[in-house]
């Protein structure tokens, strides 16, 4: 009863919130190119739907492609680093260095790099999600309990065994708090990419209706951008559901863009 | 199953080195213990029991000193698989369930079994230990005595020719583990295993053992082996015997004589 009445209340304060906004563009007569009202998003939403629909797809294949490179790169990196003394050393310095440095302020140059199109905004997408991954999988790998690796030792578990059924478990929370921040690091890294280098996706449209200043269309693409970002996190967290089981989350997560 | 190696231990060392300095946790200890037995170590905290176990499971290499498994000195590989270590801590896998937790150390060191035998053995075991209902309870869903249980039933479940068993039972309620006592004794007298117990009660000491290291404060030396010979099955009345008492006494005597020592010691 408690969990139903506090959903319930979430929702009534999104429409609240709607409802303010909706008032108060209508009290001041603020002009739709200043701040549109939600109802007219969501018209503006329905009559364009067509082409925010074409656009999320190039948007989706960036933030995804990106995602998943930095991903897979990011695990195998962080294994690495927990299992390779001379690989910890050699990267550390370099990795924390570039997490601090602001990474999406090289999206101009990958444009003259990568050309225009869609391997800039991986590239840039990739490149910012990368971070929290290594650094999160790598500190989840090497804080394993030692006595649970003695435990594996004393039953002649090999060194594969002892990585399948004790590091790679114990590092799953740390991973997916991972995740989480990367998949929104990602949508950023490719709409960034789109403003500067691409002819097409939901951060073109943004850019686009910007300079023609169709701030109502701006908005239906922010809108569409948020859903297919809210999408992509509950996937995460629905695969999390399924792998992470009987421990509470202790990844802590640092992330920078 | 063949036998169970006869372990002998000589002039084993062990030092830790950490930033502070070097502690000498084992200092020259020499033990015999026959295949079978039940060979139980008391001594105050922190005189190295628990890094003795380690070494007889071959996770801990020794600074100096040998362990010899049927007279071949103990490398890592083959000691392995062989012995069934509880630790002192529970030590469950916190993303798995009872049943789950308990078949690990089949997956591990029982590759011949089949998924279903495991599960077989595994569900024996915990039903055993008064679990039966908490297979599929996760370890952060249960009591501290019952993560103990579950730790006990993934050591025996592989039936190690040799139990390594650090202070297994300290965590739990008298009836619970005068049950798991007796189960212990059970599987002890059915099979050859040989069981290295610690312990810090010394009743529980005379009930189980067949003899008795009594440790000194740290740097760990033996300071008396005792045979312990009252007959099985060992019950309420024995503890009543006179020569009961006096053993006791005489361990308590031990202990107690050397706890200045394990002040000053520091
Ligand atoms: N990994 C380690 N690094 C440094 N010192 C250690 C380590 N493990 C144990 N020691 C030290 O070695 C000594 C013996 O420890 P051990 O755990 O074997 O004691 P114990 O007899 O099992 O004590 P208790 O009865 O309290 O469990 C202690 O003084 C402890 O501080
Ligand atoms: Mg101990």
């Amino acid at each position: 009863m408690y969990r139903v009445g506090v959903t319930v209340g979430q929702i009534l304060v999104f429409l609240l919130f709607f409802a303010i906004w909706e008032g108060i563009v209508d009290f001041f007569h603020i002009k739709p190119v200043i701040l549109p009202p939600p109802s007219r998003i969501a018209e503006v939403m329905w009559e364009q739907r067509a082409l925010l629909l074409t656009n999320t797809w190039p948007t989706f294949v960036a933030i995804s492609l990106g995602f998943i490179y930095a991903v897979v790169t990011g695990f195998v990196i962080a294994v690495g680093i927990a299992y390779s003394r001379i690989v910890r050393e050699l990267t550390y310095p370099f990795l924390v260095t570039a997490q601090i440095l602001p990474k999406i302020a090289f999206a101009p140059l990958f444009l003259i790099w990568f050309g225009f199109g869609l391997t800039p905004k991986i590239v840039i997408a990739a490149l910012i999600a990368f971070f929290p991954v290594v650094i999160n999988t790598a500190k989840g790998l090497s804080s394993v309990d030692s006595e649970l690796l003695q435990y594996m030792d004393s039953l002649g578990a090999s060194g594969w065994e002892k990585f399948t059924k004790i590091s790679l478990p114990w590092a799953m929370p740390y991973f997916f708090a991972a995740l989480k921040i990367s998949i929104t690091l990602a949508i950023v890294g490719a709409v960034v990419g789109e403003f500067v280098a691409a002819g097409e996706g939901l951060g073109y449209i943004i850019n686009a209706s910007n300079i023609s200043l169709d701030t109502e269309l701006m908005f239906a693409a922010i809108v569409a951008m948020s859903l297919l970002g809210i999408v992509l996190f509950l996937v995460i967290v629905a695969a999390e559901r399924l792998f992470v089981n009987g421990v509470e989350e202790n990844g802590g997560v640092q992330a920078t863009m | 199953m063949s036998k169970a190696p006869h372990i002998s231990i000589k002039g084993l060392s062990v030092s830790f080195k950490s930033r502070t300095g070097t502690v000498n946790a084992l200092n020259n200890i020499s033990l015999d213990i026959a295949p079978g037995s039940f060979f139980t170590i008391v001594g105050p905290s922190g005189c190295g029991k628990t890094t003795l176990l380690k070494v007889l499971s071959g996770v801990l290499q020794p600074s100096g000193g040998e362990v010899l498994f049927d007279g071949v000195a103990i490398d890592k590989n083959k000691v392995q698989g062989q012995v069934g270590y509880v630790f002192q801590r529970s030590l469950l896998l916190p993303w798995r369930n009872a049943l789950d937790n308990v078949m690990l150390t089949m997956e591990v060191a029982r590759r011949d079994m089949s998924r279903a035998d495991r599960e077989r053995e595994a569900r024996h075991w915990l039903k055993i230990a008064g679990l039966e209902g908490f297979e599929k309870r996760f370890p952060h869903e249960l009591s501290g005595g019952m993560q103990q249980r579950v730790s006990i039933c993934r050591a025996l479940a592989f039936r190690p020719k040799v139990l390594l068993m650090d202070e297994p039972f300290a965590a739990l309620d008298e009836i619970t583990r005068e049950t798991l006592q007796e189960e212990l004794l059970r599987l002890w007298m059915q099979t050859e295993t040989t069981v290295v117990f610690i312990t810090h009660s010394i009743p529980e000491a005379l009930l189980l053992s067949e003899q008795i290291a009594v440790m000194s404060a740290r740097p760990g030396r033996v300071l008396e082996r005792i045979e312990v010979p009252f007959p099985r099955p060992r019950e309420e009345a024995t503890r009543e015997l006179p020569e009961f008492g006096a053993m006791a006494g005489h361990v308590r005597g031990l202990l107690r004589h050397r706890e200045p020592v394990a002040a000053t010691a520091q």
